[in-house]
């Protein structure tokens, strides 16, 4: 099968969704309160007092930022236990435990440390993704072939050698596998920490909207944060395509 | 005759498993000539593959001793050492050529010169067309030249191989033999050649050290005089069989 064949059944498939969902509302009747049409949905998008720009903006800053901020401290941190092992053998059990604390259930506490706004939304989109990216990075970098070790260090390679050229390239399958899945729950955590504690923000609106049974808005507030999601998701498809992909795959 | 290139004199190796000593190898005498190809053979667990850690300056060695070089051939340990194992050890995010010049990387050769070096050693092994492939889009045996072309890249003096061609399908297998006698004409390089197959150990080597397991040891070594350069079908000489009959002696196969 051709690959723009794939593309385009992908793109068939989530007209199809849309389509199904807005006659199966138009032909059962259902009220807009419980459910609106996708159609309903977006004309929600025009109305100005809703300040989808802002909202959206806040939610993405806090999405974009706990990721990245998890990525970065991730991977870091994979280095260290690579480096230390001693760390590795103290914190890897340390951080296993700490990574069964539901980070949602910790909302209440940042919110008490860290303040209202955005802050604490994106510390929660840090823990939560904080724990896969350390997983699969460490992983990634131990999973080198020793007897590749033992070819270089013949011609005496050190450990900074080792580290870049074969280690840190050799990690990022893993990484990018690390990522993905990070990338998934960032959202979860930054919605989650707007509805306990934020003025501001989709899953704020999100809540504030069910107050007035809204539902219209929403169902389009949802929609912008699966765009979000998905804006993140398609970045790190995008970066594992160049980094990875591209030559493992090269024609 | 000039002094050997490598001398190894009763070379002893124990290692420390679970509280008990294991002697991993004992009793390995061998000279080696520049530009000699040796091979060994024996079965797993006789030591082989230490032999080749401990030449390469990976590990020490418990006894006896090892010298590499000689006045007209100076040997610089961590330069003058090539390495080719069973797995072909590619790293996949980078091209054949790039993979090949990976050694020379980690010494800091001059870049330029050694790239066209690089493309000229894939020329030597038949890969000049892949220069640009990835490895993964190459057959075993082709990736094994690779790994042959960055054993030479940075134009070491010995050779050490570890069942270069263990993993390989047998005809394959029968090729890279006659390939590696090539490369090895052309590049004249010291080669140490370890391997499990008697034919193959019979059929490359200028001489074989035949090693035994439990006790981990040499339980003989001499030369192998077949007419060179050799082709295939001196595997159906009766002088290639008077040889490998003795190894099949030497190991209890007969």
């Amino acid at each position: 099968m051709g690959r723009y064949r794939h593309y385009l059944y992908a793109i068939l498939a989530h007209v199809a969704f849309v389509l199904i969902w807005h006659f199966t509302v138009v032909w059962s009747g259902v009220p807009k309160f419980i459910m609106p049409t996708p159609l309903d949905a977006v004309k929600e998008l025009f109305e100005p007092h809703y300040n989808w720009g802002k909202h959206t903006w806040v939610t993405t800053l806090e999405v974009f930022g706990g990721f990245g901020l998890a990525a970065v401290v991730g991977v870091a941190t994979a280095v260290l236990f690579v480096w230390l092992p001693g760390a590795n053998a103290a914190l890897m059990p340390l951080l296993v435990t700490l990574n069964m604390v539901p980070k949602v259930a910790m909302a209440p506490l940042f919110v008490i440390w860290l303040g209202f706004g955005i802050v604490p939304n994106m510390v929660i989109a840090f823990t939560i993704c904080f724990f896969p990216i350390v997983l699969t990075t460490y992983r990634g970098l131990m999973e080198v072939e020793p007897e590749l070790i033992n070819l270089v260090k013949s011609v005496r390679a050190n450990r900074w050698q080792i580290f870049t050229k074969i280690q840190l390239p050799g990690s990022l399958p893993y990484l990018f596998s690390g990522m993905k899945v990070a990338a998934v729950l960032a959202v979860a955590g930054a919605i989650v920490g707007e509805f306990i504690a934020s003025d501001r923000g989709l899953g704020n609106l999100l809540l504030i909207q069910q107050n007035m049974l809204n539902t219209g808005a929403m169902v389009m507030a949802l929609i912008l944060i699966t765009l979000i999601g998905t804006a993140l998701y398609g970045l790190v498809l995008a970066l594992e395509w160049f980094f990875v992909t591209r030559k493992e795959v090269a024609k | 005759m000039t002094e050997p290139f490598i001398r190894i004199e009763n070379l002893r190796k124990v290692f420390r498993v679970s509280g008990r000593d294991l002697v991993a190898v004992q009793d390995v005498t061998l000279d080696v000539h520049e530009g000699e190809l040796v091979s060994i053979v024996g079965p797993s667990g006789c030591g082989k593959s230490t032999i080749l850690s401990i030449l390469s300056g990976l590990i020490p060695s418990d006894g006896g001793s090892v010298r590499i070089g000689n006045p007209q051939s100076p040997f610089t340990p961590g330069r003058d050492i090539g390495m080719v194992f069973q797995k072909a050890l590619l790293l996949k995010w980078r091209t054949i050529l790039d993979n090949v010049m990976l050694p020379a990387e980690i010494l800091g050769l001059p870049q330029r010169q050694t790239r066209e070096r690089a493309r000229d050693l894939l020329q030597l092994v038949g890969l000049g067309d892949f220069v640009e492939a990835y490895p993964q889009q190459l057959s075993g045996g082709m990736q094994q030249r690779a790994a042959i072309a960055r054993a030479l890249v940075h134009d070491p003096k010995l050779i050490l191989m570890d069942e270069p061609f263990g993993a390989l399908d047998a005809l394959t297998r029968e090729k890279m033999n006659l390939e590696l006698l090539r490369i090895w004409r052309e590049s004249r390089k010291t080669i140490l050649f370890v391997t499990h197959g008697i034919h193959e150990a019979v059929f490359l080597g200028s001489q074989v050290a035949v090693m035994t397991a439990g006790p981990a040891r040499m339980a003989d070594h001499f030369r192998i005089d077949l007419p060179e350069p050799r082709q295939l079908d001196v595997k159906t000489t009766e002088a290639f069989g008077a040889y490998a009959r003795r190894i099949y002696g030497l190991l209890g196969l007969s």
